[in-house]
């Protein structure tokens, strides 16, 4: 049977600076330019760098994704994992037909629905009932599968109360569960995916994993998935690609790429200490920025070696820009291993409002919970069940070492990615005499 | 879940069933089948531009009606009774709201359409589906204003019909069909064209609102076609150039019965319109391959 998905040599080359429209003045000054030269000519200003070895064929050309080749059966989870900047979302529009490649092909036997985001085209004064065929007919179903469906799509969104009103009034949460509702009943062979599992309470966003799961399980569909969580990566997918700098550098079962992946984000050095103020390349987006990151130990000295019984404070330095409302920070612990340990959140601490300034703050790891091994520490910053600031990634670095560990004083490796300290509770029931 | 397997045909697509994804190549990129295939998108979008206009404004679709009617009532007190423009034995009234309905529904299509990719950015950088259903939808949407402007048209002509002025409803109200469907295809190619240029210079969007104001000095709207046509002659090639001109005049002669129907310059209209819209969808498929590409 042929795979459902084939991609060979995938290529797009993108200009650097003037992408898509320009300005009828831009245009004459090229051509004003192209005579004048001769005269050494500069390249215009704010035309950036194409990043290192991605330089294309003229000076003002890169390759966002550069001989991508892959195949995929039905039934597959691909996850696609990769740095942002790597060329996912290149891939990913291409793929779902938004974009043109430069070069190469791909045949997708099937039909395809993309969801580069969820709620594509919804419109505030219609009301829910309205949007669930606006957007479904925009995702490519017909009106009479989204009838079909309707009340199997409501009663998923849990909003059969208000399908009638304007989604307009609809709180962030209603309106986002309404739109992966539409989207989980999508039915496509081939349906590609981004990111989209990073909206909605913890609830909703297992009961659309599960879904997804469920759709490519006993339907035979074919589901890319572009993901950051690398914990929804590993548990759904059976086969992952790496992309690195344009290139799929690696294709295979999600434990090894995952591994890979994370080795690669974690900072080549051990870092604990990660400071702005000096630089203007702090992690940041419209409503906050951190201003420095740094793992302290229990004087508040700056360590990136800890013994298992000591905490580990992981303290977070931010600017808020502008007003904000219910923002939390989350730490995420990893292994070496690419291993998601636990994520921290200081959702119950943090305060409802932040007006602009600057914050700190700080999570405490008690001692005596991690293992001996080496950890990547990541930081997000998001309000919950709404948006992501800045997305989970990993900055800091640190290694748990020592003599023994919580559970043995014998210098043994120990497996698990925690190894808390257990209290045991050892008693004789009875005593039977030795034989002589 | 039960009722994910209730629809048999979209279990597994049919064989053949293959999307071919590369760089295109070719002058005429148009997928008409798939085009087909989107016919419910359509559906929903003209719904979507119907139900969006009906619940927004206050007055909802009394503006289709109201915009005219001032056009009409400054017409007739400018160039009627000011510069006292003749119009030809027609009531000023009827004869000015008589040419706005084309005319209105040609400058609705070109000023939505043009925008078509500045107003869709979002949508066309998220979600693939055939661009052309966006314009196709909005000439379809903006038919329903028409229809609205029709019932005032009729309502009026009705009361000065009553009142003895020289007009005549008879059979001939049934070329208004294949008028408003030139108009259709002229005012599509050319939102094809002009949004596929304003795609790639945004400040070519200042240009359309001008543009669509001086075709409309330039087309029988406020005087008769018989002002270009007549007398010397030397007037004669600004009616022949423009597709819109025989149009508007055929417009009087079908609802009012009164100006000319000029059959051969009819013929021209039809024929460059068709070849303005083969233009607009080779340079919309060109637009569209590349203008997602700076979202």
């Amino acid at each position: 049977m042929k795979p459902r998905v084939e991609v060979e040599s995938l290529s797009k080359l993108y200009r650097l600076g003037s992408i898509g429209a320009t300005s009828l003045r831009d245009t004459f000054g090229r051509i004003a330019a192209r005579f004048r030269r001769g005269a050494g000519t500069t390249p215009r200003k704010e035309t950036p760098a194409a990043p290192a070895g991605r330089q294309g064929p003229t000076p003002d050309t890169f390759w966002a994704i550069r001989d991508i080749s892959f195949s995929a059966k039905a039934g597959e989870i691909v996850g696609i994992v990769g740095r942002n900047g790597a060329g996912k979302s290149t891939l990913l529009k291409i793929l779902s037909r938004i974009t043109e490649p430069t070069s190469g092909r791909a045949i997708l036997r099937g039909r395809l629905a993309s969801l580069l985001e969820v709620g594509t085209g919804f419109h505030p004064d219609l009301t829910g009932r309205e949007n669930v065929f606006l957007n479904g007919t925009i995702l490519g179903m017909k009106r009479w599968e989204i009838a079909a469906k309707f009340d199997e799509i409501v009663a998923f969104a849990e909003l059969d109360r208000f399908i009638d009103t304007p989604v307009k009034h609809y709180s962030s949460g209603m309106f986002v569960r309404l739109a992966f509702a539409v989207a989980a009943h999508l039915e496509p062979e081939i349906l590609f995916i981004d990111e989209v599992l990073a909206v909605g309470d913890a609830g909703f966003q297992k009961k659309c994993l599960g879904k997804m799961g469920e759709v490519a399980n006993q339907h035979g569909r074919t589901v890319f998935f572009v993901s950051h969580n690398m914990g929804a990566v590993r548990s759904l997918c059976e086969h992952a690609i790496l992309i690195e700098d344009g290139r799929a550098t690696m294709d295979g079962p999600p434990a090894e790429i995952i591994s890979r992946y994370l080795a690669s984000t974690v900072p080549d050095e051990i870092a604990g200490e990660l400071d702005w103020t000096e630089r203007d390349d702090a992690p940041s987006c419209d409503d906050v920025e951190y201003t420095r990151l740094r793992l302290l130990d229990r004087d508040g000295a700056v360590r990136t070696t800890f013994e298992p019984d000591q905490p580990i404070a992981i303290e977070i330095t931010y600017r808020v820009k502008r007003r904000l409302r219910g923002v939390r920070f989350d730490v995420a612990f990893t292994t070496q291993e690419g291993e998601l340990a636990f994520i921290a959140t200081d959702h119950n601490f943090q305060r409802e409002i932040h007006e602009p300034g600057t914050y700190q703050t700080t999570c405490i790891i008690p001692g005596g919970l991690l293992n001996r091994r080496g950890y990547a520490v990541g930081v997000q910053c998001d309000v919950p069940g709404e948006r992501f600031l800045i997305h989970m990634r990993n900055y800091l670095s640190l290694v748990v070492s020592g003599v023994g560990n919580q559970s043995s004083s014998f210098p043994e490796p120990w497996p698990g990615v925690v190894c808390p300290r257990i209290r045991w509770e050892i008693r004789t029931l009875s005593e039977e005499p030795v034989a002589a | 879940m039960p009722t994910l397997q209730t629809s048999p045909d979209t279990e597994s697509a049919p064989p053949d069933y293959e999307i071919h994804i590369e760089a295109r190549t070719g002058w005429l990129r148009v997928n008409w089948r798939e085009l087909w295939e989107y016919r419910d998108l359509l559906f929903v979008l003209v719904r979507r531009d119907f139900l969006a206009k009906y619940k927004q404004t206050v007055l909802g679709p009394l503006w289709f009606i109201l915009q005219p009617l001032l056009n009409t009532l400054v017409f007739t007190i400018v160039f009627n009774k000011v510069a006292g423009i003749e119009t030809g034995g027609i009531p000023p009234l009827l004869f000015y709201l008589c040419a706005l309905l084309p005319w209105g529904y040609f400058a609705q299509n070109v000023t939505t359409g043009a925008a078509t990719f500045t107003n869709n950015a979002h949508l066309f950088g998220k979600v693939y589906f055939p661009r052309l259903i966006v314009p196709l939808s909005s000439i379809i949407s903006n038919l329903f204003a028409l229809g609205l402007q029709f019932a005032v048209f009729f309502i009026f002509g009705a009361w000065f019909a009553l009142r003895g002025a020289a007009v005549y409803f008879g059979p001939a109200i049934l070329l208004a069909l294949p008028l408003l469907l030139i108009t259709a295809v002229l005012s599509l190619g050319l939102s094809l064209l002009f949004s596929s240029s304003t795609a790639k210079y945004r400040d070519l969007s200042h240009l359309t609102p001008i543009l669509i104001q001086l075709w409309m000095f330039a087309t029988p709207v406020i005087y008769p076609l018989s002002k270009l046509t007549g007398g010397d002659g030397r007037f004669a090639w600004i009616a022949w150039m423009n597709p819109m001109a025989p149009i508007v005049e055929g417009f009087r002669f079908s609802l009012l019965g009164r100006g000319t129907f000029h059959g051969p310059m009819l013929g021209v209209s039809a024929l460059a319109s068709a070849v303005i819209l083969l233009l607009g969808i080779i340079a919309f498929g060109r637009a569209e391959r590349t203008v997602t590409d700076c979202a």
